[in-house]
């Protein structure tokens, strides 16, 4: 099949990355909300891996086309 | 309408991307469906860690996260023999055994295979009760995620039930079992990035392991049971009162390890039909061996945090409460309410999206299972055979509607008759109890014929219902629980029951199959059976390769991390 499915999962958890990691910002102060998680800005945590991951799948993506492309 | 958990707009917002991801891969693999192949078989052309990341998603469905989760919590850390004794050898003996044959012999499906190696009869039998059993099953998670979905967040149960329904059939309409697979992938890492954090922030909180191993042991001893009868996975298995899942190694091993595992990893065609989705034979017995390596670490996963959840019941200080189902606890609920629990608005999102993905993996898998056996081995084998082959698309894509429909309605079902759902589940449990001895038979014993096949299954059948219906679970009322003949025999718990009922069921099969196959002709010649049976295949040898990049090396390594794992939580 065509479709890499790599661009797709590293797209999404790159959207789904920013979008939490920029929330986390956001709610720093926010001592309030994170009661629940033990005081952890873990919408932080949580988006920021999400972006490495993220990004790390668009990096293996483009890697398989670069040979692939060669021939 | 009151309900346990607000949502903030965060959450829908990630909630909406996922969803719009999932129906884009489907769009995007639209214009590859071009054969009947392509749609139900994904072309066989997908490497090895695809298939094998949706091998092990298609079974992660919500069932099994609620069930597994609630066994945590019912029953400590016991729930991990349903991964590392009741999952990982049996995915082990299909890769290297069992996979050659379904792979080799070109069948495009389960009941194929018993078609090509045996009859029509016995395929027809097996057609027919998985057919029925998928559309089943996806109705029931269907219904289990719209009934959650109203009580957490009170929003409407047909909207989640049509919402959630419409959604798997549009990415299995448009890209057919690569649209499913592909999605399974992305759930995976989706349900691992949802989920984790919950052990982790969990385990913090109580403390740590040791912290939830000394919480633990104090209601293990509270309880009657030695101090790690939650924490150490096989202490108390002597004996069937001295541990908290009621039944003893023997039953354990045998019951689960053997006859309901390999049953389920090696003949269900929603889980071998991912491996043979793959682009070659290396890849497809590759499938389960990749499969294995997250499938051993899930119980982190799901069963950790029913383990948390038994520890924080147990302290009045948690603030930490099960939904309630006719005035006790509902352990089906330990994954949402423990979501809720630790979870801020943002990742409460990501969480509860993990849990739709979850879900619909599961549902994607059945749908995609069920057209594949309609068109394959109903339609095109007994109502409408010799088509071009753009008919068999057609009648696919429909399939995938009409199974989708009749999910519905199960759905609904379930939603009226609590009873009548326990009993399918109770039938689907007798047809399938005996199904791994007619596989075992086929493929390693030349012998077995037709006949043998088809009256061993039916007798396993039989010997499944019977057993039933001659023991009971101690304490409950005679009826679904068993005992509807006679009281012969009362097991300490349901599971001791059910793994009984399955090996049972089995040893009937595997006996009767023998002995009626020895009494008839046999119909296939050894030629005919070359591919299909052991005895007459030529050995598999991959050219050029490695010692170390054989599937046997990893299988060795698989296992052997498994016997660690166990070892370690010994």
């Amino acid at each position: 099949m065509g479709v890499d499915i790599k661009l797709p999962i590293g797209l999404m958890f790159t959207i789904l990355g920013i979008i939490l990691t920029i929330h986390g910002f956001l709610t720093v102060a926010n001592a309030e909300l994170y009661k629940k998680s033990l005081g952890i800005n873990i919408n932080l945590w949580v988006g920021l891996s999400m972006l490495v991951f993220g990004i790390f799948m668009l990096a293996l993506s483009k890697k398989l086309k670069r040979p692939e492309a060669k021939k | 309408m009151e309900h346990v958990i607000s949502l903030g707009w965060i959450d829908l917002l990630i909630m909406a991307v996922y969803i719009v991801f999932v129906l884009g891969i489907g769009w995007l693999l639209k214009r590859y469906m071009l054969t009947a192949t392509d749609f139900l078989e994904a072309g066989r052309s997908l490497p090895a860690w695809i298939t094998g990341l949706a091998f092990i998603s298609a079974n992660l469905g919500a069932l099994e996260v609620f069930g597994m989760a609630a066994s945590g919590a019912k029953y400590g850390i016991k729930t991990v023999h349903f991964y590392w004794i009741g999952a990982i050898p049996a995915m082990i003996f299909l890769a290297i055994f069992m996979m050659p044959f379904y792979y080799g012999s070109k069948a495009r499906s389960a009941p194929e295979y018993l078609k090509l190696r045996f009859d029509e009869k016995t395929r027809g039998l097996n057609a027919i009760s998985f057919a029925v059993m998928t559309v089943f099953t996806s109705g029931i998670s269907m219904f289990a995620l719209a009934e959650l979905m109203r009580i957490l967040l009170g929003w409407d149960f047909n909207f989640s039930l049509i919402l959630s329904a419409l959604i798997v059939l549009i990415y299995t309409y448009l890209g057919g079992l690569t649209s499913a697979i592909y999605n399974e992938v992305l759930q995976f890492f989706l349900i691992v990035i949802g989920f984790l954090p919950l052990s982790i922030i969990g385990l913090i909180n109580v403390g740590g392991w040791e912290g939830l191993k000394e919480a633990l042991s104090e209601v293990a001893v509270e309880r009657g049971f030695s101090a790690g009868a939650y924490t150490a996975s096989w202490q108390g298995m002597g004996s069937a009162a001295t541990n908290p899942m009621g039944i003893q190694w023997f039953g354990l091993i045998m019951g689960l390890g053997f006859v309901l595992s390999f049953g389920y990893w090696c003949t269900n065609f929603l889980v071998v039909q991912r491996a043979m989705a793959a682009g070659s034979m290396r890849a497809a017995r590759r499938t389960p061996l990749i499969g294995a390596i997250p499938k051993m670490f899930l119980p982190l996963l799901v069963i950790l945090p029913g383990m948390i959840a038994l520890k924080l019941l147990n302290d009045p200080e948690s603030g930490f409460a099960l939904l309630q189902k006719d005035g006790s606890d509902d352990f089906n609920s330990v994954i949402p309410m423990m979501l809720g629990h630790y979870f801020p608005t943002g990742l409460l999102g990501l969480g509860l999206t993990a849990l739709m993905a979850s879900f619909m993996s599961g549902m994607a898998g059945n749908v995609t299972a069920f057209n594949t056996v309609w068109t394959y081995d109903i339609y095109q084998s007994y109502i409408n055979p010799n088509r071009p082959d753009k008919h068999y698309l057609r009648v696919g894509q429909f399939a995938t509607v009409f199974g989708v429909i009749i999910s519905i309605g199960t759905a609904y079902l379930a939603a009226q008759f609590d009873n009548i759902m326990d009993f399918i589940q109770l039938v689907f449990a007798f047809v399938n109890a005996p199904l791994f001895a007619t596989f075992l038979l086929g493929m390693f014993w030349k012998r077995s014929t037709g006949h043998g096949a088809f009256y061993g299954l039916l007798a396993g059948i039989i010997a499944a219902t019977v057993h039933h219906g001659l023991t009971l679970t101690a304490g409950e009322a005679i009826g679904i629980k068993g005992g509807w003949i006679h009281v012969f025999h009362q097991y300490p718990s349901e599971m001791a029951l059910s793994f009984w009922t399955a090996i049972w069921a089995f040893v009937v099969c595997f006996i009767f199959t023998i002995i009626v196959s020895f009494s008839t002709q046999r119909t296939k010649s050894d030629n005919e059976l070359k591919g299909l049976v052991y005895s007459m295949t030529p050995k598999y040898k991959e050219e050029g390769e490695k010692w170390y990049q054989s599937n046997i090396a990893l299988a060795i390594l698989v296992g052997a991390m498994a016997i660690v794992l166990s070892i370690l939580f010994w």
